[in-house]
């Protein structure tokens, strides 16, 4: 409880279905033989981890930014250019870390006090248009980024698949092994981070500034400070979460780091498991990269079976996956606004209440 | 006027002049400078008509549009299956093809715009979180239902013969389509200020962007208003995008998600809801843009953002702010 920072998931289904995501995670390595499980699973880690932080934003503070990717994309850079330029080693990976998390800070102080001054709508507009250029600068500057192609580049050996720690319940204990338990512990430490300052005096303050800015500055408190001040620690933790990401991958580029199909995918995350209870992210990430994974087979098997209607085979293809995610986005957002985590707890508090 | 009233502000009208003349020296020759100014005045004169309507529809309404890209899309599109069936030729055949195709873009947007500010806007009005989420959610539904419909490649969109080719001043050359371009953004902006100030419609138009409970309480349809604002702003994208897919000889699904930044700079930069300061803030965009493309390609849109921190810093809410709000 005091590791939940007294804030545990409300109602046993949604804290059934934390737990089993949680359980799930952890034993992927075990459970689960080959490459893809493995991979999924440490998506589901980044994502629901990098989704929490931008819940912070969108759920408990209340704004929009479409910049939260480029934070991810900058540690995930600092990672990946550190370990290219001066040689695989954790002294390079730490520096880079520490270097991109330097960067996010600066980034999301000058963004914060610029657009956060005048209307929080210019938030969402600012951020677009620089985590746009940012995007493009780091792909025209190839000597320094890699460019397009991106860098790719070599873990310390503790990490790389070669080396055999030995087996485990008749599983290999790889460096990849290893490499995904780190990611699993950074991405849960994070998230414990991120839960205890939504329930501190700070992450309150957040709260009443989303349900009524007036009384919040009429109070007291100042709006610009805190709302800076979240962008910038939910900036630090998305680039230390791009930090455990590169590591994973091994490679950086603009379509893993900075894409802004990134940045849609969280915010659809954020949205379906739920705003304003950091657990959605997790129960969000975990379904939306199962279903990005698994469910695209599917509609291309509809497409398949309906090859021989008009236009229906077009709306099926795997590759318009995000068509039909567009569309259960807006139902989530008009009919479901709590989402997933969200809606199970409002049930449990009613059916406490009667 | 009484001798209290408020002068012309006329120091951010000037800023386009300001920026040329300080690019001028680094650009060095000068029929380099004046291709270069003609380019950025025509695609201003663009991005003006794609960013007006979607100052408008947040002057009246307060609804910011993430969609607002999309449509630019759809017009580029809708003016790709004109030309598949236009004949070619003459030029009394090309012009009539130019214009059917401005047509058919304002009118499958605005159509477009009807249906989506029906279905998604309307019940959000006055939540700006859900604006945001459920217009984003829009522009992917619109992005992929092209995709699906047009495939994934860009389609071909090259102007018309008479479009083609430059006018020759002694060594400065000037493409005929620009200034087309050009001619129809400073005829749009001028029918633009003249339905504000001139028809009743407009005068509503100004009094709900003042003061909208008043408009209301004085009986009047607001939602209604904005239902035809809204249907015009996506009519307004559709033609920008006929033009911009013109100028670029091609459609993409993805030009509207590229081009909103563009938007967003201008409009952030014009004030929000002021339809001048859309048309300054385009020409400065364009500007620097162009000038900044050609000194160092790499950072002209850095450059744009750095014009943005410029002006904000200047002038928190834009050149030309809306007053009361």
């Amino acid at each position: 409880m005091r590791l939940l920072s007294g804030d545990p998931p409300r109602g046993w289904p949604a804290r059934a279905l934390v737990v089993l995501v949680a359980l799930a995670l952890a034993a992927t390595p075990l459970l689960f033989h080959g490459a893809k499980p493995l991979e999924v699973a440490e998506k589901i880690c980044v994502m629901a981890a990098l989704a929490a932080s931008y819940d912070v934003l969108l759920g408990y503070t209340g704004i929009v930014s479409f910049a939260h990717v480029m934070f991810f994309g900058v540690g995930a850079y600092g990672v990946g250019l550190a370990s290219y330029a001066l040689g695989p080693g954790w002294g390079a990976m730490a520096l880079g870390l520490a270097g991109g998390l330097a960067l996010s800070a600066a980034l999301a102080l000058a963004i914060g006090l610029f657009s956060l001054r005048v209307q929080a709508i210019f938030f969402a507009m600012v951020t677009l248009a620089v985590a746009y250029a940012f995007n493009v600068l780091a792909s025209q500057l190839p000597d320094l980024t890699g460019g397009e192609d991106g860098r790719s580049f070599r873990v310390p050996e503790l990490l790389r698949p070669g080396h055999h720690f030995g087996h485990w319940l008749g599983t290999a204990v790889t460096g990849r092994t290893l490499t995904y338990y780190l990611v699993l512990a950074g991405a849960a430490a994070l998230f414990l981070v991120l839960l205890r300052i939504v329930n501190s005096p700070f992450g309150r303050v957040l709260q009443a500034i989303r349900e009524n800015p007036l009384r919040a500055e009429a109070l007291g408190y100042r709006i610009v400070f805190h709302r800076t001040l979240a962008v910038i620690v939910t900036a630090l933790v998305a680039a230390f979460v791009g930090g455990l990401d590169a590591m994973w991958l091994r490679y950086v580029g603009p379509d893993t780091a900075l894409s802004f199909s990134i940045q849609i995918d969280v915010l659809v995350i954020v949205v379906i498991g739920g705003r304003g209870t950091l657990y959605g992210a997790v129960v969000g990430a975990a379904v939306f990269v199962i279903a990005e994974n698994y469910l695209r087979a599917l509609i291309g098997a509809a497409a398949t079976a309906t090859a021989d209607l008009p236009l229906l085979p077009n709306l099926l293809h795997p590759d318009r996956w995000l068509l039909w995610l567009g569309v259960l986005f807006i139902l989530a957002v008009r009919f479901a606004p709590r989402g997933i985590v969200g809606e199970l707890q409002r049930r449990h508090d009613e059916g406490r209440r009667s | 006027m009484t001798p209290g009233a408020r002068r012309p502000d006329l120091l951010p009208a000037l800023t386009p002049l300001i920026v040329a003349a300080i690019a001028a020296p680094f650009i060095g020759s000068l029929p380099t400078f004046v291709t270069l100014t003609v380019a950025s005045l025509a695609m201003g004169a663009m991005l003006f008509v794609m960013a007006s309507g979607l100052t408008l529809a947040f002057g009246l309404m307060d609804v910011l549009n993430f969609g607002h890209g999309a449509f630019i899309a759809v017009g580029a599109f809708a003016a790709t299956v004109v030309y598949q069936f236009a004949p070619h030729g003459s030029l009394a055949t090309d012009l009539a093809s130019f214009v059917a195709a401005l047509a058919a873009a304002a009118v499958v947007c605005g159509f477009v715009g009807y249906v989506y500010e029906r279905l998604l806007i309307a019940p959000v009005y006055g939540r700006h979180l859900e604006q945001i989420l459920i217009t984003i959610g829009g522009s992917i539904v619109i992005e992929q239902l092209l995709l699906a419909l047009f495939g994934t490649e860009p389609l071909d969109l090259s102007p018309p013969a008479a479009f083609r080719g430059a006018l020759v001043f002694g060594q400065i050359a000037v493409e005929k389509y620009r200034l087309v371009a050009l001619g129809l953004g400073v005829l749009l902006y001028v029918l633009l200020l003249l339905v504000l100030s001139r028809t009743r419609i407009g005068l509503l138009i100004r009094a709900g962007v003042e003061n909208r409970e008043m408009v209301e309480a004085l009986g009047y349809r607001i939602d209604r208003l904005f239902t035809a604002v809204f249907m015009a702003a996506s009519a307004l994208a559709g033609v920008g995008g006929v033009l911009w897919g013109l100028y670029q000889s091609q459609a993409r699904a993805g030009m509207g998600a590229d081009l909103l930044v563009l938007v967003f700079i201008v409009i952030i930069i014009g004030g929000l809801g002021s339809v001048t300061g859309c048309f300054l803030g385009a020409t400065l965009v364009a500007l620097i843009a162009n000038y900044a493309g050609f000194l160092a390609p790499k950072l002209a849109l850095v450059c744009n953002i750095l014009l943005m921190v410029a002006v904000l810093l200047w002038r928190p809410r834009g050149l030309y702010p809306l007053g009361a709000k």
